[in-house]
């Protein structure tokens, strides 16, 4: 756990090569940290750190300014409901206020089973599907309260492993690597 | 299928199932317009592009062309900065374009890296959109292979990558400066300018940054000529673009219209569009151009779809996102929501931004909660007030990027319109919605 596996190790390195400056490459590596564990502890972060030349306070300077990083083990489905406006219009709190109910947790707690960790979050760009969430980051719209109680029994049961890999998973498809290697790489480029 | 005689530019590929495909892209016309540019001098495509009169997308509305122009000559390397980091409350319209159409936004990233001479290009795609990053993925690797991206673009000797790059959560990062700070690994907090990007940008190299609906355009743009596509629209409001509908509307969704050419009214209730107001109530305010912008009412239903139009009528079109609010809609609530937002991504590097959006927030809370006073509208504008000084628009400048001075946007409208409503809240000790 928590310092990154070689396997992990050889990814970050090809990522490191995509960008003509290395720190670039600190939001990707936290992520591969996130996918690797489900959550980035403090000697991912160290190890994230030593990859980049960086100290690990940087790192954490960075990484504390993102929501999408979570810096305390959540449920292996987390599930974020949008109330921002257009939802708001829609029954967005309502079906906040419901998920809080059939989950048993207050928003930002995680269920005693470690299966849901529930949070309000904003507009998520699906707002033509209001009241909408997303569960690890993929999305779920329209959303009446007896799906929303499917959902839950769907994702518990393991139905919908397909569509939504475990918290942490963002992207399943490599991007390819770049073909001209930091052959324009700039002088004095980072701190 | 664009609104009325207007062509597709945008989404003529959107009736497919399979328009994500390189197979439906290839059949429909994809990489015509990358092939076509790569043929003809860089010069010649940024001519084009100015003679289209194309206006960002991403909320400023600058010209394009004219951006691209302000890159200094000879400098190198240089970078384009792709923003797909959508954030803008009720904007869903680059959301779209990306899971639907990825060969249109990697072709438009092309075209345009060839027309300002760099072979980097980063795309930065907003980090919970897990599935436009994987069918992203897999576009880029398609288009490797094709030949679309990578050394010698279809035998030109034109070399372009393009490097995907997660966002993680930070609406900020939507501003250009901030966005820079993002991709160089730090916190997403906004830059002074001058110096602008064009002139130092991505690690202090001249960049351009462009946002994804305005660089889907460019194939089009390259195909049919920059007068065509000038051609459409009026005035300096060319082209179509993408409007994201939502709120209280019969048909919300993405619906590409020719600018200049219909209404807001046309807009919510026409059949082809939004179809009506729900449950045929009427409409009792708008958000013309997404969270920033000052609310309408309705007696502005029937200003055009033109940028400078709703500008002189003191909003903007911003980032093409429409939101209606019914009789129903409380505005304490709805303003009260928005404002929440704000002060949640405020980056916090600006005292007016950082406190004003927390203590406004409070207190619009407290109205709606129905332990508000009356003085509390005075308080509100004049926290306003400090925040964007006349409160008028476009906002005075008060802070380093202009998230601050759009805090009030929908504050001093609400109170301007619905005044009654505020003090309903006050007198009843509570939301009279609700
Ligand atoms: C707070 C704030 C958030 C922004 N968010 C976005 C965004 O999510 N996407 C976007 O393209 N532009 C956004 N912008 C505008 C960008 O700063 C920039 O003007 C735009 O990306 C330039 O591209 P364009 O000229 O093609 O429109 C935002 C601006 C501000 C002040
Ligand atoms: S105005 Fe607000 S968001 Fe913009 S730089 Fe200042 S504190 Fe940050
Ligand atoms: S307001 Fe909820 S997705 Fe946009």
């Amino acid at each position: 756990m928590a310092r990154l596996t070689q396997e992990n190790v050889e990814r970050a390195r090809e990522i490191i090569s995509r960008y003509p400056a290395s720190r670039s490459a600190l939001l990707p590596l936290l992520y591969l940290a996130q996918e690797q564990d489900g959550w980035i502890d403090d000697s991912a972060m160290e190890h994230i750190g030593d990859l980049l030349d960086l100290t690990p306070a940087q790192v954490l300077g960075t990484c504390s300014f993102y929501t999408m990083f979570k810096r305390q083990p959540v449920g292996r489905h987390l599930v974020s409901v949008c109330t921002n406006i257009a939802c708001l219009l829609n029954g967005g709190y309502e079906l906040l206020e419901h998920a809080e109910a059939r989950l048993g947790v207050v928003v930002d707690e995680t269920t005693p089973d470690g299966e849901f960790t529930l949070e309000e979050v904003e507009c998520l760009a699906d707002c033509d599907r209001a009241p909408c969430l997303q569960v690890n980051y993929r999305f779920f719209g329209n959303v009446t309260h007896d799906d929303f109680d499917r959902l839950v029994d769907d994702l518990r049961a393991g139905r919908l492993a397909e569509t939504v890999p475990a918290h942490g998973v963002l992207n399943r498809e490599q991007p390819p690597p770049v073909s001209v290697r930091r052959a324009d790489a700039p002088h004095g480029a980072g701190d | 299928m664009a609104f009325r005689d207007a062509p597709d530019i945008l989404t003529s590929r959107l009736r497919y199932e399979d328009s994500h495909t390189l197979e439906r892209f290839l059949a429909t016309g994809g990489y015509d317009g990358l092939r076509a540019a790569v043929a003809r001098p860089a010069d010649e495509i940024v001519e084009e592009v100015k003679t289209s009169g194309l206006r960002g997308r991403g909320g400023a509305g600058f010209a394009t062309g004219q951006k691209w122009s302000f890159l200094p000559a000879d400098v190198f390397p240089r970078y384009l900065v792709v923003n797909g980091d959508e954030g803008e409350p009720a904007t869903f319209k680059d959301h779209m374009l990306i899971e639907r159409d990825p060969h249109q936004l990697i072709e438009g990233i092309a075209i345009a890296s060839y027309a300002i001479k760099c072979t980097k290009a980063f795309l930065y795609l907003r980090g919970e959109f897990a599935l436009g990053h994987e069918r992203m993925s897999r576009a880029l690797r398609e288009a490797y292979t094709h030949g679309a991206l990578g050394r010698n673009v279809f035998g030109s000797g034109f070399d372009i990558d393009i490097v995907l790059h997660p966002g993680a959560g930070a609406y900020i990062c939507g501003e250009e400066t901030a966005l820079l700070s993002s991709l160089e690994g730090f916190r997403g907090e906004p830059r002074i300018r001058p110096p602008f990007p064009a002139v130092k940008g991505l690690y202090q190299k001249p960049t351009v940054v462009n946002n994804v609906e305005t660089l889907a355009n460019m194939a089009w743009i390259v195909l049919n000529g920059g007068a065509a596509y000038a051609a459409l629209g009026q005035g300096r409001s060319t082209g179509t673009r993408l409007l994201s509908l939502s709120g209280h509307v019969n048909r919300p969704g993405n619906y590409e219209v020719e600018l200049a050419k219909s209404t807001f009214r046309d807009l919510f209730y026409d059949p082809a569009l939004g179809g009506g107001i729900k449950g045929g109530r009427e409409v009792k305010a708008f958000i013309p151009g997404g969270a920033s912008a000052p609310w309408f009412g309705p007696d502005q239903l029937d200003c055009p779809l033109d940028l400078d139009e709703v500008q002189q009528r003191g909003s903007m079109m911003g980032s093409g996102s429409v939101v209606v609010m019914d009789e129903t809609t409380c505005p304490v609530r709805a303003a009260w929501r928005i404002t929440k937002f704000f002060a949640h991504e405020s980056c916090g590097k600006c005292t007016p931004c950082r406190e004003g959006s927390g203590w406004l927030e409070k207190v619009l809370r407290r109205i709606e909660l129905g332990a508000g006073r009356e003085e509390d509208l005075d308080l509100l504008l004049d926290v306003c007030d400090n925040l964007a000084p006349g409160l008028s628009w476009p906002p005075g400048q008060t802070t380093i990027c202009v998230l601050g001075p759009s805090i009030p946007s929908p504050i001093y409208t609400s109170i301007r319109m619905f005044r009654d409503e505020y003090l309903t809240h006050v007198k009843e000790g509570g939301c009279p919605f609700s």
